[in-house]
């Protein structure tokens, strides 16, 4: 341990990268051999299940290498293209009018890329607030002015939640990155990774929980197997993995525990939000090509982190007191 | 790679930035075979979204209509048009001497595939209009080359009429099962049918058919 402390934060966190790649070879060549086996119908469902998952995560791996390797205006800017295409499915799910155009224009080519041009100014008080007081009362002008009055707090109810999640939500994560702690100085990346990781292991455990469990769910018509006590258990196993990786950021043991907590609580309640969603746009899987136009997965992969980041990044902001 | 190539790329990078231009080969790979695509016709940008849909290879041979009297008339216009989409020209004002569609039947002549939308003309009503006769004139003439139905879904949520600068929506095309000229089958009937094939191409339209899937 005492030589990783000598190392520098670079360093650091190319050994973070190196680990994470390996494991996800380990994992890739176990699949690929597994994959020779004889197996039943319902396990090769199973198999081919995780295999979109196993490549998702290779996606989703070498995007965070790519944010980390291109540095904070690197990372800044691969998280916009990110937001610009979950918006696109969100906005594409979603039924529009002919009068949201102008609204949409806007969404799309200035409230988007000045949200990372903030972020990549560090400028993290107008971050805050810029999509919250100032873009919410911009979309509903604009879209009177477009003079179609039919189902309008609807619509631009619609429009405003998409820039939520979308860009604003999203673009905390890369800001983890770019938060300056006191005497944790470019090891950003860390605390992304450790979001992220949290996250997911809240998710995999709440899923695996779900399976076994088999509680009554708690809103059938929305996802059939979500349940409070599964989603408890992965924000505890979220809260162990966190308190467990608590020397890679800046935390002390229990408040790496609640923040992890935090985390991946807000995560799995993110993903449970997205399904409502997809339901009332008619979607049953995304992902599948034919059915829907626009479902093509992407936003049900970011929703998680679109809901965690804010919740995570204004927690630690908060209670570390921290000034740009 | 000449100017025409690389702003053909380009081109199809932006709809493909904008629309994702997404291809569903349904009912046929995309092969390099003679080939007519027929399609609805919502939209200006209909074109572009099919030939970005298709693989790169086959943009060169796949030809589109242009009316002559509009995509000549500025320089620009008159070279994205032949340099880079290689369009067929088309006169719109009927003389008594020319056929309209021989400029279509010397492009099949010479092997190359062609766009159409039967239409005629943009509609925005959601459903496509009828037919008009072209489609079943080149069925006649050319037996050998494949039609190919296409529905292009969610282009006119993409840059509604009147509008200029285009929203990020997806779109997708869906080439469906080619369809043959029976032998002996009546005009009106045949372009009834390539309309039923084209519609029916429509994401959700085939689980609508098969009775409606249960709201839970």
């Amino acid at each position: 341990m005492s030589e990783l402390r000598q190392l520098t934060a670079d360093q650091q966190v190319g050994l973070l990268f190196v680990t994470l790649f390996g494991l996800l070879l380990l994992v890739t060549a176990a699949a690929a051999l597994w994959a020779l086996r004889e197996r039943s119908a319902r396990q090769d469902e199973h198999h081919q299940r995780f295999k979109r998952e196993l490549r998702a995560v290779w996606v989703g791996a070498a995007v965070f290498w790519a944010a980390w390797v291109s540095g904070p205006a690197g990372a800044t800017a691969l998280f916009g293209v990110i937001s610009f295409l979950a918006l696109r499915e969100y906005i594409t799910l979603l039924k529009t009018r002919r009068g949201d155009h102008r609204s949409l224009l806007l969404a799309f080519f200035a409230v988007l890329p000045l949200q990372y041009v903030l972020l990549a100014h560090r400028n993290f008080d107008l971050f805050s607030v810029f999509i919250p007081v100032y873009v919410f009362l911009a979309i509903p002008v604009v879209s009177a002015l477009a003079g179609d009055p039919e189902r309008f707090l609807e619509r631009n109810a619609t429009i405003q939640w998409g820039i939520m999640v979308c860009a604003y939500g999203l673009s905390h994560a890369p800001a983890l990155v770019l938060l300056d702690f006191p005497q944790h100085q470019g090891r950003g990346a860390f605390l992304l990774f450790f979001l992220v990781m949290v996250v997911a292991c809240a998710q995999i455990v709440q899923t695996v929980a779900e399976g076994r469990l088999r509680r009554r769910p708690l809103a059938r018509h929305i996802d059939r197997s979500f349940s409070l006590r599964a989603w408890a258990l992965g924000a505890l196993a979220a809260a162990l993995l966190g308190a467990a990786l608590f020397w890679i950021t800046p935390f002390k043991a229990g408040q790496a525990l609640v923040m992890a907590a935090i985390a991946g609580a807000t995560g799995t309640l993110g993903e449970f939000v997205m399904s409502a969603l997809k339901k009332d746009a008619g979607v049953r899987f995304w992902g599948n090509a034919s059915s829907v136009t626009g479902a093509v997965g992407l936003l049900d992969r970011v929703a998680p982190l679109c809901f965690a980041a804010p919740v995570f990044f204004h927690s630690v902001r908060w209670y570390f007191q921290l000034k740009p | 790679m000449s100017r025409a190539d690389a702003f053909g790329l380009l081109l199809a990078f932006i709809a493909r930035l904008i629309t994702g231009a997404q291809g569903h080969w349904k009912g046929c790979p995309p092969k390099a075979e003679q080939r007519i695509y027929f399609a609805n016709h919502q939209s200006h940008l209909d074109w572009v979204l099919i030939w970005a849909a298709l693989p790169r290879e086959l943009r060169a041979t796949t030809r589109p209509i242009a009316a002559k009297d509009y995509w000549t008339r500025g320089a620009f216009k008159h070279w994205i048009t032949r340099a880079v989409f290689n369009a067929v020209y088309v006169a719109r004002q009927r003389t008594d001497d020319q056929d309209p569609l021989e400029p279509l039947v010397e492009a099949l002549r010479h092997g190359d595939s062609l766009v159409i939308f039967p239409e005629g003309t943009r509609s925005n009503l959601g459903q496509p209009q009828p037919f008009k006769s072209g489609l079943y004139h080149l069925a006649e003439q050319f037996p050998q080359v494949q039609l190919i139905p296409a529905w292009i879904d969610n282009v006119q949520r993409v840059m509604p009429k009147g509008e200029v600068v285009p929203v990020p929506i997806l779109c997708t095309v869906t080439f469906g099962a080619p369809i043959t000229l029976a032998p002996g089958e009546d005009k009106r009937a045949f372009l009834d049918r390539a309309r039923a094939a084209v519609m029916d191409l429509r994401p959700g339209a085939a689980a609508a058919a098969a009775g409606a899937v249960p709201a839970a």
